[in-house]
């Protein structure tokens, strides 16, 4: 028998993992002051413009899908009947 | 010397041919041989035409040699090695013929110079590729390739079409930048157009790819859409269209892989949306915009088949491929997951992976020419893809709820070809010099800023955040197992519907006219039954009267008759009687 991976059973491991997560988000924020941003158009220049874009974006997206799944959603064997 | 060896090609299509007759370890090394053979020919080409052929009187160019078909060809040349490695296991020798037949005739098209041998290849292209999706030799599988057989069929009439017209009108089959001056020009568009999958032609796509074997699809993900890709840097670079068709591609299909349960159709619709990014490119046509659509479709090719590898390695080892079905596989498959986490940061375009020394280019075209509502729409797609490739296919395939599936790790060649494929992504994705010495234009762009790495980080982390945030608060869109309409409703469902009106309508209208004419007739013929049965009578009951009959015998005999001229068995001596008879009687009463 395989030896099996079993690092993420630990919640511990997990709560870690997610703190590495935050730690990195707000080092990325951070960073921002360190680097020129292109600034290509002016909607760049606001601080955490790409921060605060990525996470709208991400919101919209799966509550747009949610409700595109109203409208969309099938039985699996819609084309089989 | 290379002028006497056989196109890169038909090296693959004669080639594939003879993979029957051989077994065991002799057909392994003939079949990796391959690739490597074509490569090295590839290295050794010079610019200019080679392989040209007369035929009816015109040039067949099959080797159309410069920076353009070149970067693409070894694009393809190195998928077909990763390809073939991948599905060196299979014992099923007819996926083995049709995927190199298909790598094959995909170089065919990427080095044609003119419209005849394009068109040729183009053709096998479909034929070879359609063997490849019903390789499962399921039921869904067969219809899939149907359906898809007819779409490119129907592409290839177009093109077809498109490419008569157009020879007629410039007295050349030979092509090179066409732009969109007529009627062949849209034709020709619409056909290339097919095969890159662009909105509204793409349902044939997610439909099908899904359905083919873990190893077929593979192959699948590569070459049709991204030789489209090629064709139309080369045809029509610089169109508008394109950057709308683009602009709808990268946003549209991410909301369906968001839905989406079979991660096979999820990887298709985020193939679906970083071709977008490439005919974006395509249709702004700067020469940095041309160079990052080339340089995406380059990296594309290989961190998407690494994906469809990963996700084939997970079916054929659990048999299992929907999200509602799998997870927590980390435990038992490390090295799969690794080298599908290593293809997901890569489409997510994270920094030093390959998708962002090319996506980064685009977009970075984009904003030189101050195209600020397709930015915004680009960026949102980079968002998009964080979920469906970036979270979604790694998250629900190897962790997320344990599913109790302890699967082993897929063999040695399905591990070394994704293994490859992972270290071309990271070193695309570090060094990626080498790969931007071949882009058709000369190029002056710099990924590794401060500015880019930090914005892409920041849109990437906050994405992946608001994930943590919407799956801890339980409003995360659940995995449910179901179907979602797409544009293939229009000839799956509404094909039928159409089937079902005509049926309804017409055979009811069938049935309704056949029961009017029916009651007609039958009346018609009853009342001449009986007509006839009572003039007989007539006659009869005036010559048995004459003769004598009364009362009981006459109405015996009156109903024998009856019957017998209704019921057709009366003797024709008796009718023929009858007749002379009432003709008599006639005669006499006149």
């Amino acid at each position: 028998m395989k030896k099996e991976l079993t690092i993420f059973d630990n919640p511990k491991n997990v709560k870690r993992l997610r703190l590495g997560f935050f730690v990195a988000l707000v080092l990325v924020l951070i960073a921002e002051s360190f680097v020129e941003m292109h600034g290509g158009f002016s909607v760049e220049h606001f601080y955490g413009f790409y921060a605060v874009y990525g996470f709208i974006s991400y919101v919209f997206l799966i509550f747009a899908a949610k409700l595109l799944r109203k409208i969309t959603m099938r039985k699996e064997d819609y084309y089989d009947r | 010397m290379i002028d006497n060896m056989l196109p890169p090609a038909l090296i693959f299509i004669v080639g594939a041919v003879l993979i029957p007759f051989l077994r065991g370890k002799a057909k392994a090394v003939y079949m990796l041989a391959l690739p490597i053979v074509v490569f090295v020919i590839l290295l050794n080409l010079s610019f200019g035409n080679t392989w040209i052929v007369e035929f009816w009187g015109y040039e067949l160019i099959m080797g159309r040699v410069d920076k353009l078909s070149l970067v693409f060809s070894y694009a393809f040349t190195i998928m077909a090695f990763l390809g073939i490695l991948f599905a060196l296991h299979v014992k099923d020798n007819l996926q083995h013929v049709s995927g190199l037949i298909y790598a094959g005739s995909t170089l065919g098209v990427v080095l044609a110079g003119d419209f005849l041998s394009l068109y040729l290849f183009w053709e096998i292209m479909a034929v070879s590729s359609t063997f490849l999706i019903i390789a499962s030799r399921t039921r869904e599988s067969r219809e899939a390739g149907f359906r898809y057989i007819l779409m490119h069929l129907v592409g290839g009439l177009i093109l077809l079409a498109g490419i008569v017209l157009y020879v007629q009108k410039t007295g050349t089959i030979a092509f090179d930048y066409i732009g969109f001056t007529g009627i062949e020009s849209y034709l020709i568009f619409i056909g290339i157009a097919l095969n890159a999958a662009a909105i509204p032609l793409h349902a044939w796509l997610p439909d099908s790819y899904p359905m083919g074997t873990p190893t077929s699809t593979v192959f699948l993900s590569a070459f049709t859409t991204k030789s489209a890709v090629y064709l139309l840097i080369r045809t029509f670079p610089g169109a508008d269209i394109l950057i709308v068709i683009g602009g709808l591609m990268v946003s549209l299909p991410i909301f369906y892989a968001v839905l989406e349960n079979d991660i096979r159709r999820v990887l298709s619709y985020s193939l679906m949306n970083q071709v977008g990014f490439m005919l974006v490119g395509i249709g702004i046509g700067s020469q940095l915009a041309l160079n990052g659509a080339v340089a995406h479709a380059f990296c594309h090719i290989i961190y998407k088949a690494l994906l469809f590898m990963a996700a084939g390695s997970v079916l054929q080892m659990t048999g299992k491929i929907k999200c509602t079905e799998i997870g927590g596989l980390y435990k038992t498959m490390p090295l799969t997951c690794l080298f599908c986490l290593v293809g997901a940061l890569s489409i997510s375009a994270f920094p030093f992976f390959s998708g962002f020394i090319s996506k980064s280019m685009i977009i970075s075209a984009s904003v030189h020419e101050k195209l600020f509502l397709i930015w915004l729409v680009l960026q949102f797609a980079s968002t998009g893809v964080v979920d469906h490739a970036g979270i979604k296919v790694p998250f629900f395939t190897f962790f997320g709820h344990d599913s109790g599936i302890r699967a082993k790790e897929p063999p040695l060649n399905m591990l070394l070809a994704m293994g490859i494929a992972a270290c071309l992504c990271v070193g695309l994705g570090v060094f990626y010099q080498p790969l931007y010495n071949l882009l058709p234009f000369p190029v002056h762009y710099v990924p590794y800023t401060g500015g880019h790495v930090v914005g892409q980080l920041q849109l990437l982390l906050f994405g992946a955040f608001a994930f943590t945030l919407l799956i801890l608060a339980g409003y995360y869109i659940p995995e449910v197992r179901s179907k979602n309409l797409d544009a293939d409703w229009t000839y799956r469902k509404f094909g039928r519907f159409a089937y079902n009106i005509a049926d309804k309508g017409l055979n009811s209208l069938n049935r309704i006219s056949e029961r009017f004419l029916m009651r007609f007739i039958k009346g018609l013929v009853s009342f001449f039954k009986n007509t006839a049965a009572k003039i007989a009578l007539f006659a009869a009951v005036n010559i048995w009267l004459l003769l004598g009959y009364r009362d009981k015998r006459l109405e015996i005999k009156k109903t024998q008759l009856y019957n017998d001229i209704l019921e057709g068995t009366l003797p024709i001596g008796i009718g023929v009687a009858i007749t002379i008879s009432f003709v008599f009687l006639v005669f006499i009463l006149t």
